[in-house]
C-alpha cells in the first residue's frame, strides 16, 4: 500500500511538469490556434542557461529567477520574429516552422552545450527517494509547480493585463476594436509560455537529467495531457497533467512496465480524441460561417 | 455644409475593399462633433465596409482626419485610442467573459480609475438588464442584451466618434424601440458624435440631424435628416413610400 501511494505521489510530482507544460502549450493554442512542438525544446534551452548559470557561481534562486526571465524575452522574441509573420499562412505551413524551430533549438543546444548528459542541482536536495513517499526534490517541485499554477491563475483571473490577454485570444477583432495592441498581448503570451516553460524544464532536470533530450519525452505527456484536458481549457490542462502524471506511473509500474510507459500517453491521446476530442473539460468549438 | 473646420470626423475620397473586389468607390462624409449622422442604404451599399475602413479593419485608400489629425494610415487599436469606439456588425460579444468583463475591456485603454468607475454606475443604470446579468457569462445574454452590451461597451471608452453598426439587427420591434430610446438619452447626455449605420431608416433619421445615402459603394444622396426624409426616392426606397 505504502509502495502504490508513493508511486501515485510520484505521478503527481511529474505530472505538475506535465501540467506546466501542458499548460504553456494550452495558452499558445487559444491565442493563435497553433500547437507549439518547439514548446519542449525551449523550456530545455532554457534549462540550460540556467545549468549555465549555476556553474558560473550564481546562487540557485538568482539563476532561476534570471532563467525565467530570459525564457520570457525568448518565447516573446521568438513570436515577434517568426511567428507574427506567419499570421496569414496556411496550417502546414505554420506546422512545418514549428517543427523546424523544435530541430533548430534542439541541434543548436547540443552546438552551443554540447551532447553529454549533465546532473542539474535542486534547490531541495536529494532528488531520490530516500525514506518517506517523496524525495525532498519531488515535495519542492511541487510546491514551485502550485505555486507557478496559483500565480497565473490569479493573473488571468483579476490581473487587467490578464484579461486583456484571454479577450485577445477569444476575440482579437472585438479587442482590437477596444484598443487593445493585440500583437503585444500575443509576444506576452509566448513570453509566459516560455517563462512557464523554463520553470517546467529546471524542474525536471534534476530527475532526468539535463541533455537534449531531456523534454522530448516530457513534451508528449504534456501533449496527452493538454489533450486529456481539452486543448482548449487551462484548467483543464493542469488537471490533465496530474491524471497522465499519476497513469503514467501506476501503469508503469503494476500493468505496462517502464518500457512501454511512453506509449502510454500515445495510447491515451489516441483514446481521447475518439472518444471524446473535446476532452474532460474542453468546450466543443463552434465556427459560425 | 459647413468647411471641414468644426468636424470632427472629415472623410475624402474613401477607397476600400476585400482582396481585388472593390465595394466603395470614393466616399467623401462629415460628422460634426456632437451631432449624429445617420448612413443609409440597402444591403450590401458597402455601410458596414465604410465603418470598417473608417478605424481600419479593412484596406483603405483616401484621406481620413479626426479632429484634424490624419488618422487613414493608423492601426485600428491606434485609432480606437483617439476615441473612435465601434459598435461592430455582429455585436462583437467576448462570449465567454462576463458582462462586467466585457464592460472593462471597453475601458480598457483609460487610467482614470474613479471615472471608469463612475461609468459602470452610468452605464448599468442606462442598461439596469446588464447590471442583473453582470456576473453571468456574456455568450448566455439575448441578442438584445448583447446589442445593449456593444454599446455599453463601446461608451466605456469615453468615445469622441461612436460609429455603430446596425443597432437594430436582428431584434425584435420592443427591443429596437428600447435600444433607440437608450441611444436618444446617450446623444443628448454624452459628448460624442455618432456615425449611424442601419437598414431600419426612419428609425435612423429620428435620431440623426444629417444623412447621406450609400448605394453601391457611392454617396447619392446626403443632407439635413429632415431633407433626406422628404427625398421621394428615399421615401419609396427605404421609407416604404409612406408620407415621413
Amino acid at each position: 500500500m505504502n509502495a502504490f501511494l508513493s508511486q501515485v505521489m510520484a505521478g503527481l510530482a511529474t505530472g505538475g511538469i506535465y501540467a506546466s507544460l501542458a499548460l504553456a502549450l494550452v495558452m499558445i493554442y487559444r491565442s493563435t490556434h497553433h500547437v507549439n512542438f518547439a514548446q519542449g525544446e525551449m523550456a530545455m534551452f532554457s534549462t540550460f542557461i540556467a545549468s549555465l548559470l549555476v556553474q558560473a557561481g550564481w546562487p540557485y534562486w538568482a539563476a532561476f529567477f534570471a532563467t525565467v526571465a530570459i525564457a520570457f524575452v525568448m518565447g516573446a522574441a521568438i513570436e515577434v520574429s517568426l511567428i507574427r509573420r506567419l499570421r496569414h499562412a496556411p496550417v502546414l505551413a505554420i506546422v512545418v516552422v514549428f517543427v523546424a524551430l523544435l530541430v533548430i533549438l534542439h541541434s543548436l543546444a547540443g552546438w552551443l552545450f554540447g551532447y553529454a548528459i549533465r546532473s542539474f542541482p535542486s534547490p531541495f536536495g536529494e532528488a531520490k527517494v530516500a525514506g518517506g513517499l517523496l524525495s525532498p526534490h519531488q515535495l519542492g517541485a511541487i510546491g514551485i509547480t502550485l505555486v507557478m499554477l496559483a500565480l497565473v491563475y490569479l493573473f488571468f483571473r483579476y490581473s487587467p493585463l490578464g484579461l486583456q490577454m484571454r479577450a485577445t485570444a477569444e476575440n482579437p477583432v472585438s479587442s482590437q476594436l477596444v484598443g487593445v495592441r493585440v500583437s503585444r498581448m500575443l509576444a506576452l503570451g509566448w513570453g509566459l509560455a516560455g517563462a512557464i516553460g523554463a520553470v517546467a524544464g529546471m524542474m525536471i532536470a534534476p530527475v532526468v537529467f539535463l541533455d537534449v533530450h531531456m523534454m522530448s519525452g516530457v513534451l508528449l505527456y504534456a501533449f496527452a495531457a493538454a489533450v486529456l484536458g481539452g486543448v482548449s481549457s487551462a484548467p483543464g490542462a493542469v488537471a490533465g497533467g496530474f491524471i497522465v502524471g499519476v497513469l503514467e506511473n501506476l501503469l508503469g509500474t503494476y500493468v505496462v512496465g517502464a518500457e512501454l510507459k511512453l506509449s502510454v500517453a500515445l495510447v491515451l491521446i489516441i483514446i481521447v480524441l475518439v472518444a471524446r476530442p473535446t476532452g474532460l473539460f474542453g468546450k466543443a468549438t463552434v465556427v459560425r460561417v | 455644409m459647413s468647411g471641414a473646420g468644426d468636424m470632427l470626423l472629415d472623410v475624402r475620397s474613401l477607397e476600400a475593399g476585400y482582396g481585388a473586389t472593390r465595394v466603395l468607390f470614393g466616399i467623401d462624409l462629415q460628422v460634426p462633433a456632437g451631432s449624429v449622422t445617420a448612413l443609409l442604404g440597402a444591403n450590401g451599399a458597402g455601410k458596414t465596409s465604410t465603418l470598417r475602413a473608417l478605424c481600419g479593419l479593412i484596406r483603405r485608400q483616401g484621406r481620413i482626419t479626426l479632429a484634424g489629425e490624419r488618422i487613414d494610415g493608423l492601426a485600428t487599436e491606434e485609432i480606437v485610442r483617439r476615441g473612435v469606439a465601434h459598435v461592430p456588425d455582429g455585436r462583437g460579444t467576448f462570449t465567454g467573459l462576463t458582462t462586467e468583463e466585457n464592460l472593462r475591456m471597453g475601458a480598457c485603454t483609460r487610467r482614470d480609475k474613479a471615472g471608469v468607475r463612475a461609468d459602470f454606475e452610468r452605464f448599468y443604470e442606462y442598461f439596469p438588464r446588464l447590471h442583473e446579468r453582470r456576473h453571468q457569462q456574456a455568450g448566455t445574454l439575448s441578442g438584445g442584451e448583447q446589442q445593449m452590451l456593444a454599446i455599453a461597451r463601446a461608451l466605456m471608452l469615453r468615445p469622441r466618434l461612436l460609429l455603430m453598426d446596425e443597432p437594430s439587427f436582428g431584434l425584435a420591434p420592443k427591443v429596437v424601440q428600447d435600444i433607440f430610446r437608450i441611444m436618444q438619452r446617450v446623444r443628448s447626455e454624452q459628448q460624442v458624435a455618432i456615425l449611424l449605420v442601419e437598414q431600419n431608416a426612419s428609425l435612423a433619421l429620428d435620431l440623426a440631424d444629417h444623412a447621406y445615402l450609400l448605394e453601391t459603394g457611392r454617396i447619392v444622396l446626403a443632407g439635413p435628416a429632415a431633407a433626406v426624409r422628404k427625398d421621394e426616392a428615399v421615401r419609396n426606397a427605404y421609407l416604404g413610400g409612406h408620407p415621413a
